[in-house]
């Protein structure tokens, strides 16, 4: 093996071994947030020796006995300073033995969910569960994590810091929620594995290879959840597969989405033989083994409609209806205003341009859409289908104007020019 | 989502007649302090990702590449006009939290300690491409 190999199978392996050790140090000493950093010492700890000395004969359990030194050295710290010793500290620190750490492998998985619900937990704002989860859960450096939102390292360590602080102010016990609290609880999980994923999808701006890494990253844990849910199907929730299928099924269209330049592809125009087909299919199969359980839910919707797209041979073959119809039953589960725009996509293109237009006029009453970029946006986009270039000129300018994404706005200020440039 | 934070400064005769320059010491120092407290502050909630202060602009220049290319320095006339002379730059979760920010920067003390309410221009820092429409 040579060296940089060396050091990306470490780096796999410290990134599946976080979660594991972690769980193992919270169970025992019952803080998360010291855990946390003990195991992330443990952790540039073994980055450091390992590609030197060799990885480790049980590389879990000399992981597990950095952590546990470097708790019981705090608490020994915290004790002194307090002039009581811990009877609790000293049996800790030497009833760790390989035969525990064979039994607590069997704990593993439940581990990996409970940190997850912890990471994920509903009092914490979206970014700061991001960042906890990929430190805890996901065993990337702070310095990694930084990098890729693009702030500096302080500024994440503190929001990491933050964010378990909230943690053990609200006491939430390091167990598995009921089974009543689960399914929503879920929710948030794989709502924060999904914002995961789309910040690295959607990014190309910025080290993109870092950004491409927070998607992956972002499929390995909820093809872990999925693991885990698998193993237990009296808990399985469909919609843990119905993620890990939209995944694959929008990751499979990353090389044709953006051209040389980074600039925007539309679907309609993008290399369809640069799509990834291997991951297609694992996401169609995964989809058509998912469906017919019940209970479908709107991840699941949304992977179906990916699905119709990218098993299109070109634009033009395009299911419209069939997309349509999943856009009908998606809109009736979510209010989510973005939904209904590609609805109305979906409308034209069945229904004629005129019957999607309708449907953007009386989407302008919703007030989280009236000044959104994407209504211009899409508007722009039928008016030109129309054949009303003028019109379609001053939206994609409206949306131009409007946009946060820099890209988006190089795009639409490219339509309109392109439009413009044909009078 | 990132945002800028600009705070302006005004050249005019009657501002710079009330500038900071003309303030007694201890109001100055209120006023620095209460600016590194501030960035003191976003640092620990994680949401810094820059802060800087820019010269005065009495050495700043204008400059445009001449017919070779090469730059054609000119002096600036700061006859009532704005300059900027600091900037924030933070990764918040809304608008609202970065207009919330704003407002704590725009309310610095001045002169006898009384808030500033200075204009801070607030403008969103592009971003990556956004999710397709499918």
């Amino acid at each position: 093996m040579t060296g940089s190999s060396l050091e990306i199978s470490i780096e796999h392996l410290l990134r599946e071994l976080t979660p594991q050790v972690l769980g193992t140090v919270v169970r025992r000493f019952r803080d998360f947030a010291a855990a946390e950093d003990a195991v992330q010492e443990a952790s540039l700890a073994a980055a450091m020796q390992w590609p030197l000395e060799g990885l480790p004969n049980n590389p879990r359990a000399w992981m597990t006995q950095v952590a546990f030194r470097r708790m019981t050295d705090q608490i020994r710290r915290e004790s002194a300073r307090r002039r009581r010793e811990s009877a609790v500290v000293q049996e800790a620190a030497q009833s760790y033995t390989p035969e525990i750490a064979a039994i607590e492998i069997a704990a593993d998985e439940d581990d990996t969910l409970v940190l997850l619900f912890m990471c994920c937990h509903p009092s914490l704002t979206p970014a700061s569960a991001i960042a906890l989860t990929l430190r805890a859960v996901g065993g990337l450096t702070t310095a990694e994590i930084a990098r890729a939102f693009l702030v500096p390292e302080t500024t994440m360590a503190q929001r990491i810091s933050r964010a378990k602080q909230s943690i053990k102010n609200s006491g939430i016990p390091f167990q598995l929620p009921t089974i009543e609290e689960r399914t929503q609880r879920l929710r948030a999980v794989l709502h924060v594995l999904y914002l995961i994923f789309n910040e690295g999808y959607t990014s190309s701006i910025g080290p993109e290879l870092r950004r491409a890494d927070l998607s992956h990253e972002a499929m390995r844990l909820t093809r872990l959840v999925h693991n885990v849910q698998s193993a237990n199907p009296e808990h399985e929730t469909t919609e843990v597969a119905g993620l890990l299928a939209l995944m694959l099924l929008t990751d499979a269209r990353r090389l044709a989405r953006t051209g040389p330049e980074g600039e925007l592809i539309p679907l309609s125009l993008q290399d369809r033989t640069l799509w990834d087909k291997q991951q297609i299919a694992e996401g169609v199969e995964l989809l058509s083994a998912t469906l017919p359980k019940g209970s479908v839910g709107p991840y699941q919707l949304q992977a179906a409609i990916a699905a119709v797209h990218d098993e299109a041979e070109s634009a033009e073959d395009t299911d419209w209806p069939q997309i349509l119809a999943l856009y009908d039953l998606l809109r009736r589960m979510s209010d989510n205003p973005m939904v209904a725009l590609n609805q109305a996509i979906a409308v034209a293109m069945v229904h004629g341009v005129a019957k999607g237009l309708e449907l953007l006029d009386a989407l302008k009453a919703d007030t989280r859409l009236a000044d959104h970029h994407r209504l211009a946006a899409v508007r722009a986009h039928l008016l030109e289908l129309s054949g009303d270039k003028r019109g379609a000129i001053t939206h994609y300018r409206a949306a131009a104007a409007r946009t946060g994404s820099l890209p988006e706005r190089n795009y639409l200020l490219t339509q309109a020019a392109r439009l413009s440039d044909c009078d | 989502m990132k945002f800028i934070l600009m705070m302006g400064m005004k050249t005019d005769k009657e501002s710079m007649s009330k500038g900071i320059m003309t303030w007694p010491k201890e109001d100055i120092q209120a006023h620095i302090g209460f600016m590194i407290g501030l960035n003191k502050e976003l640092k620990e909630a994680g949401e810094l990702v820059s802060a800087e202060g820019l010269a005065f602009p009495d050495e700043a220049k204008m400059v445009r590449a001449g017919k070779d290319g090469l730059p054609i320095t000119d002096g600036i006339f700061p006859e009532s006009k704005e300059f900027l002379i600091g900037y924030w730059i933070i990764d918040v979760e809304s608008p609202e939290r970065a207009y919330q920010v704003a407002a704590r920067a725009s309310a610095a003390p001045g002169p006898g300690g009384a808030p500033l309410n200075m204009p801070i221009e607030v403008r969103q820092v592009m971003s990556g491409p956004p999710e397709e429409l499918q």
